[in-house]
């Protein structure tokens, strides 16, 4: 797919790919194999019809193929750019055992741009009330997937977001130049077509109770995703100059700190910026760091780029750009002045043991090997637990080991009757595509739940 | 969206406002918090909610302009709507019956710590309120502080009210007198909230400051407001905003408040001097 060049990108916020033309999405769906039975379609965790959707491109009816895509999946635009298609549907497609895999996820987003430049998107016909209420905690992938499959199965659905704006991680997190937010808040505009009311500012757990909301609701969706965010526990981690992955992601997204001082936020933006970690996460980081005018990006993995978990296109834009890789190292401390202010990273060099439980070979230190960097500003991007405040308020609701509310991965169920939970919120810092199945999954027994219930 | 009822300029730079926010209203204990946005270019800004009336449907709350997103916060007239609120965040005070109880408010936290005053009133608690200013003509809510607390002692450094000096010397003086509290609680500036917990660490006297660190989502997100209490991370949205002065390494928020001074000062001058 046709990109903007490296140069020129990492001085704007303009999205990377450009897309494809309506010949370029034709010739690719060409390409699919039409399989008999797909195995793509059990790669992708919300079960998208993907060679049906291939084949009315290939056919040239892009309305048609959009109306499919979007019976199962409400975010097409969002996944086809975010979805780690190779993990998934791309892993498993039969034309890739021999050649590059059809490209699904450009496919879906082309599909979804194409609509969106056709003008408002149209409406499936009205469901059939059931009168029943719903609940979802949360406007992000997990909550927005489940609001829209209730909405349209005719429950009324109302949605609590303790942001001032919707969207989770898609807005918060997930930079501009990788998901325009305008995409984000086109698919939210059609959820609300849909039937779906969206409250801002209301934090569960503070403003309302779970219980307050079971007295009020026929069910309850918990999705409020990430919570605190994991540090090093090294020296130093508290210096001015040192950020959480989403404090600095928050500033430069949500509140829109590259546009400063328009927008009031601040954010440091420091010559050379380091950010600890390996994952799509991480690379969101240094490569905003770039946009904000670092001199030098530099990521520092503990590993070797084999075991990085960020997804290759994501590595290799890095790359591209010039963010710079220290593979094998990571932080022994931070060292500041007498200001408080970050000056200097110590580092411990790496070697690569046996496995360890995730099956990745363990980092081992090099003794007497640390070296020190000169840095203004730290990024520690190395995940984060579920957001606390409901597990908090909630003394019913049971949680695990992590803070995570604990749901049967098979139904989206908790220890309360009538509350489910999914995404982040239950599992732990995953993937957009993971928390909208898991929406999906809720929503299913959300559904069987509340159709059941008197 | 909230509407701004009213506000009014208590002292000068000190501004009351009322706001229609029934859910909170209903909800909102001592010593929490809410974060507003004055419009869509501004900061999330925490402020402290210093009184509300459940029948009514408002809250209320003091703050000082002192940045451009406050300032923002004045342009604001009676009858808008404000872009964002939400709230109540953070914990409560603990409210139980202590005994006697010193409350020290200075700056904002003259209206921080009266809820707190007139709840642990209710709790059957002697209550001491110290109010601190520069100035007679800074100080504020004195009756209000008056009718719920046994006592208000006022502290000015130009003697214009009451002692002439800070709250701190005038309850270290007290404490040396040989007044007894059973619990202190500071809210203000973090200089006064640090001078209070020196005080009482030599009467080993159970001290609760409100920690104001710089926060952006303050839902347990982001960890732009960790502090560091008993040499653990905390953070001041979630585990707080209440922690035992005597704990907290002070050394480490007061530096940084002050991560963001250059910034501030290009944003007022963009807000001061038109938008270029």
């Amino acid at each position: 797919m046709r990109e903007q060049p490296a140069a020129e990108r990492v001085r704007n916020y303009d999205e990377v790919p450009y897309g494809y033309s309506p010949r370029e999405a034709i010739l690719e769906a060409e390409r699919c194999l039409m399989c008999k039975k797909p195995k793509c379609i059990a790669g992708c965790p919300v079960e998208i019809d993907i060679p049906g959707f291939i084949q009315f491109i290939a056919d040239n009816d892009f309305k048609g193929g959009i109306t499919l895509l979007k019976e199962k999946n409400i975010l097409p635009a969002i996944c086809g750019r975010v979805c780690p298609q190779e993990e998934q549907c791309e892993k498993v497609c039969v034309v890739g055992v021999k050649n590059e895999p059809v490209a699904i996820g450009r496919l879906e987003r082309f599909l979804a741009d194409w609509e969106a430049e056709q003008g408002e998107a149209e409406l499936p016909p009205k469901p059939k009330s059931t009168g029943k209420k719903i609940v979802i905690v949360g406007a992000g992938p997990a909550g927005i997937t489940a609001a829209a499959d209730l909405v349209r199965l005719g429950h009324k659905v109302d949605m609590f977001e303790a942001l001032h704006e919707p969207g989770g991680v898609l807005v918060y997190g997930i930079p501009e130049f990788r998901l325009p937010k305008a995409i984000v808040f086109r698919e939210i505009n059609y959820l609300e077509r849909l039937g779906v009311r969206i409250f801002m500012d209301h934090v569960i757990g503070m403003i309302k109770s779970i219980d307050e909301l079971l007295g009020e609701y026929d069910a309850v969706f918990l999705g409020t995703g990430a919570g605190l965010p994991w540090f090093l526990n090294v020296p130093g981690e508290n210096l001015n100059g040192i950020y959480s992955a989403n404090e600095y992601l928050t500033r430069a997204n949500l509140m829109k700190a590259y546009l400063f001082p328009k927008y009031k936020t601040p954010i440091i933006k420091g010559k050379v910026v380091v950010t600890v970690g390996g994952g799509n996460v991480a690379m969101d980081c240094a490569r905003t760091a770039l946009r904000l005018g670092a001199e030098q990006s530099i990521i520092l993995y503990r590993r070797s780029r084999l075991e990085m978990p960020a997804r290759d296109e994501e590595i290799h834009h890095a790359e591209e750009e010039g963010v710079n890789f220290r593979l094998l190292s990571t932080p022994a401390a931070f060292l500041g002045d007498e200001r408080n202010w970050l000056r200097e990273v110590e580092c411990i060099r790496m070697e690569l043991g046996e496995p360890d439980d995730s099956g990745r070979r363990r980092p081992v230190p090099i003794p007497d090997a640390n070296y020190i960097m000169p840095i203004d500003v730290a990024i520690i991007a190395i995940g984060n637990s579920p957001n606390p405040l409901i597990p908090n308020t909630t003394p019913d609701l049971e949680t695990g080991k992590w803070g995570n509310i604990v749901t049967d991965p098979e139904t989206g169920k908790t220890s309360m009757p009538g509350v489910f939970a999914g995404g982040d919120v239950a599992t732990g810092a995953a993937t957009v595509i993971l928390a909208m199945g898991a929406g999906k999954v809720a929503a299913r027994n959300i559904h069987e739940y509340v159709m059941e219930k008197d | 969206m909230a509407k701004l009822i009213e506000r009014i300029e208590i002292a000068p730079n000190v501004h009351e406002c009322t706001v229609d926010a029934r859910d909170i209203a209903a909800k909102v204990r001592p010593g929490q918090f809410i974060i507003i946005i004055p419009d869509e270019y501004s900061e999330r800004t925490p402020i402290t909610v210093a009184d509300w009336d459940i029948e009514k449907g408002t809250i209320t709350f003091i703050f000082l302009s002192i940045g451009s997103s406050t300032e923002q916060l004045m342009e604001l007239q009676p009858g808008e709507e404000i872009y964002s609120l939400t709230g109540p965040l953070g914990k409560a005070f603990d409210m139980e019956k202590f005994g006697r109880v010193a409350l020290v408010g200075g700056c904002y936290g003259i209206g921080g710590i009266f809820p707190a005053a007139r709840a642990l009133k209710e709790q059957g608690n002697e209550v001491i309120c110290y109010s601190e200013a520069r100035s007679n003509f800074l100080l504020y809510w004195d009756e209000k502080l008056e009718e719920i607390s046994d006592e208000v002692k006022y502290a000015t450094t130009d003697a214009s009210k009451g002692h002439k000096g800070h709250a701190h010397d005038q309850l270290q003086s007290d404490l040396e007198k040989g007044i007894k509290y059973d619990r202190v609680i500071a809210v203000g500036c973090t200089f006064m909230m640090y001078r209070i917990s020196q005080v009482t660490r030599p009467f080993k006297l159970k001290t609760i400051v409100s920690m104001n660190p710089i926060m952006i989502d303050g839902t347990g997100m982001c960890g732009a407001c960790r502090i560091e209490v008993d040499g653990t991370t905390r953070f001041a949205c979630v585990d707080g905003p209440h922690f035992d002065g005597h704990l907290v390494n002070w050394d480490l928020i007061m530096a940084r408040r002050k991560a963001y001074l250059e910034e501030e000062i290009v944003s007022q001058e963009r807000q001061n001097y038109g938008k270029s």
